[in-house]
């Protein structure tokens, strides 16, 4: 007995872990790992394609010219007095970020489980890439955006940038939404892996979702105060909106709202924490 | 030495059936117990793991108060029949799930190489997979760059380095695979019968590194395989699982000998009723120059065998294999329609094949039995493990007795001295 005080285990494997162990020095370890991930969704997506990273800009060029002409000269929605293109490209380069992140984490488990049933690594390493990856290509997207402010100042539009927001509110707006994503992710992940159902609904509700967010319509052009209450419960909402206020001079800086934005988000990413490190130990029975 | 691993009393529990068909309830079931600060009530429940037999329950035991140490340095070989439990123990001791009761401890890194190829990219490089596999396993850029030389040269694949690997072979595939994970420097490596793909070349040089990687440099192994000739000569203590428990934790040479007895073929003739409407074996008898099948190197040995044919088919091979104790094929053959018409009638046919002077060496055998079309490349039965037999070498005794496992077969020799 006196010599089971001795001993000194690097590993214990047992049934249970306790709820918020996220095992942060494993996922450090495996940093490279997360790099190598990064480095794989970049690289062997465009493989064996000819326009290749191109691709990234295709995509969000075609779906601004798209609601240009739909919901701009067709549907004629207000852009609050911004030019088009600016007003769809803004709300475009920011919900694809959140979109992806939420789509591509909603599928660790299941998209993953051939690799997961046979090593162990920190599976949150996945996810985790997933949010980079979407990081770089945000980045490309809002490379096209600035180039697109540029044309249009270049052309003598009036652009109201608030400098000193767009440096230091810009990082803060792309934490909530890493952040919203990965959570809702996980925790949609740790579900399908039992309920296969959610998968149906995950593609479409994100479509659904950006309907009840102000990507294709200014907040200040919804009156009926049932929707309006409806917008700013969507995490979302404050974090578009900011975006285009720091930009583009249009809307307003709502602090109050992106404070909830905020909380919404840490209570999101700690209830998916806890859920997926559930889930972690013993979704290869059930997935 | 010192204990690297130590497994107390590990159990895995796993639902049977179609997940998704009342897990909602039982879920709820679960959680009122456990606000209630009770039990799991479905741990109490199911049964020891034999999948011939159908249960009551929906839940199985696949493991069950499994204990077991294994020391620094040790090759430990895991062995059981299909179902037994050796995948779940692998998958729970690399941390792929998680034991439902009892608890592993390991001292090091654990490396798993359950099945190649895991985690490599189809579209990336041979060199990109590299990186990539090695991340997966644990291991750091710096230490992947610091090998890759020894890991190419390993793999034998210098060539198709910068070619994606899903135009390599399976075969390239495996030493890739497989040379990236014997690099990794974890104190514990974990192999699940990867050496059944490549080539014997590379198999040797699997089998060689693993026992560099043992005793040269004092890590652990945990070797699965079916291939009792692999276990013996890799391992020096082997654990047998069966049905989810250990049934025997000894040296090699004992638990193989356990395995094989547990798992021995049947003795006597082989019978069966005619399936309806389709060609299958009704009798097969190895008939032995001794009585209880007992039979003497030197004499003839005789198969018997009957088949049922339901309806008139051509192109019909029926062929045998002879199989040694260590589950090794070592006599093998057919008889061919084409070449000389058999079972041209509906009904039950006999045919009888002679193994003049049959020379097998004292031991146990088997038959496995293929009942086939070749034409249209249909297997219509395959019967294994049935008519055991013994060989023993009677009437040749030497002075010193014959010793086990010196051959499977012997041959007539003529010895000439001086004169010649």
């Amino acid at each position: 007995m006196t010599n089971k005080q001795q001993e000194h285990w690097d590993l214990i494997i047992k049934p249970k872990s306790s709820f918020f162990q996220l095992h942060l020095n494993d996922v450090w370890h495996y940093r490279d790992l997360l790099m190598m991930f990064v480095r794989r969704d970049f690289v062997s997506v465009y493989k064996q394609t000819i326009l290749g990273p191109l691709w990234f800009f295709i995509q969000p060029v075609l779906t601004t010219v798209m609601f240009v002409v739909v919901f701009g000269n067709i549907a004629k929605i207000s852009t609050d007095g911004l030019p088009q293109v600016l007003f769809y490209l803004s709300g475009i380069t920011i919900w694809n970020y959140f979109a992806e992140t939420l789509n591509t984490t909603s599928n660790t488990f299941i998209g993953n489980a051939a690799i997961f049933g046979k090593v162990y690594f920190p599976r949150l390493v996945m996810p985790l890439s997933k949010v980079l990856s979407g990081l770089i290509k945000f980045g490309i997207q809002y490379l096209l955006f600035v180039v697109a402010m540029i044309f249009f100042a270049l052309k003598g539009t009036a652009i109201h940038i608030h400098w000193a927001e767009v440096i230091y509110i810009t990082p803060l707006l792309l934490f909530i939404m890493a952040g919203l994503g990965l959570g809702g992710g996980l925790i949609l992940s740790t579900l399908t892996t039992k309920y296969r159902d959610l998968t149906f609904l995950i593609s479409f509700g994100i479509q659904l979702l950006m309907y009840a967010t102000p990507v294709i319509y200014p907040l200040s052009t919804i009156k009926n105060p049932t929707y309006k209450a409806i917008l700013l419960a969507n995490p979302m909402s404050s974090v578009v909106e900011t975006f285009r206020y720091i930009y583009l001079g249009a809307g307003e800086l709502n602090r109050g709202s992106l404070l909830y934005s905020i909380g919404f988000m840490f209570f999101l990413l700690l209830l998916s924490i806890v859920m997926f490190n559930k889930a972690e130990r013993t979704f290869m029975d059930t997935v | 030495m010192s204990v690297v691993i130590k497994a107390e009393q590990v159990s895995k529990q796993y639902r049977l059936g179609e997940v998704g068909t009342g897990t909602l309830s039982h879920d709820l079931n679960r959680f009122w117990y456990r606000i209630r600060g009770k039990e799991d009530p479905y741990l109490k429940i199911g049964e020891a793991n034999d999948r011939t037999k159908k249960g009551s329950s929906d839940y199985v035991w696949a493991l069950k108060d499994v204990s077991f140490e294994v020391q620094q340095g040790e090759v430990l070989g895991i062995i059981g029949r299909n179902g037994a439990g050796k995948s779940t123990l692998l998958k729970i001791l690399s941390r792929t799930t998680a034991p439902t009761t009892g608890t592993i401890k390991a001292k090091g890194r654990i490396a798993s190489l359950l099945e190649v190829g895991t985690g490599f990219h189809p579209e990336l490089s041979g060199r990109e997979n590299i990186f990539l596999n090695g991340a997966i396993l644990g291991m750091r850029k710096k230490e992947i760059e610091r090998k890759f030389d020894e890991i190419i040269d390993f793999a034998g694949v210098e060539r198709y380095i910068d070619t994606p690997v899903k135009r390599y072979s399976s075969g390239m595939y495996v030493r890739l695979a497989f040379a990236v994970a014997a690099h990794l420097e974890s104190e514990i490596l974990i192999v699940d019968e990867v050496l059944a793909v490549g080539d014997a070349e590379f198999q040797k040089k699997c089998l060689g590194k693993m026992k560099d990687v043992s005793s040269g440099e004092g890590r652990t192994v945990l070797f699965v395989s079916h291939q009792m000739d692999a276990i013996s000569t890799l391992t020096s203590n082997a654990l047998c699982l069966i049905n989810g428990k250990v049934a025997i934790n000894a040296s090699t040479y004992e638990a193989v000998r356990f395995y094989l007895e547990n798992n021995k073929a049947s003795q006597g003739v082989y019978q069966s009723k005619p399936i309806p409407d389709y060609p299958s074996f009704v009798r097969v008898e190895v008939i032995t120059s001794e009585a209880e099948g007992v039979h003497k190197n030197g004499e003839d040995l005789i198969i018997e065998i009957e088949v049922n044919m339901p309806f008139i088919k051509e192109g019909i091979a029926v062929s045998f294999q002879i199989f040694n104790e260590k589950e090794l094929p070592v006599i093998y053959n057919y008889i061919f329609d084409s070449e000389q018409p058999i079972l041209r009638k509906t009904g039950i046919s006999k045919l009888k094949c002679i193994i003049p002077k049959c020379k097998l060496y004292q031991g146990f055998y088997y038959l496995k039995m293929h009942l086939a079309e070749s034409r249209g490349k249909i297997k219509f039965q395959e019967v294994d493990k049935i008519c055991q037999f013994e060989v023993k070498m009677m009437n040749k005794i030497i002075e010193w007795g014959w010793q086990k496992d010196v051959c499977i077969y012997t041959e007539d020799f003529v010895w000439i001295k001086d004169d010649f």
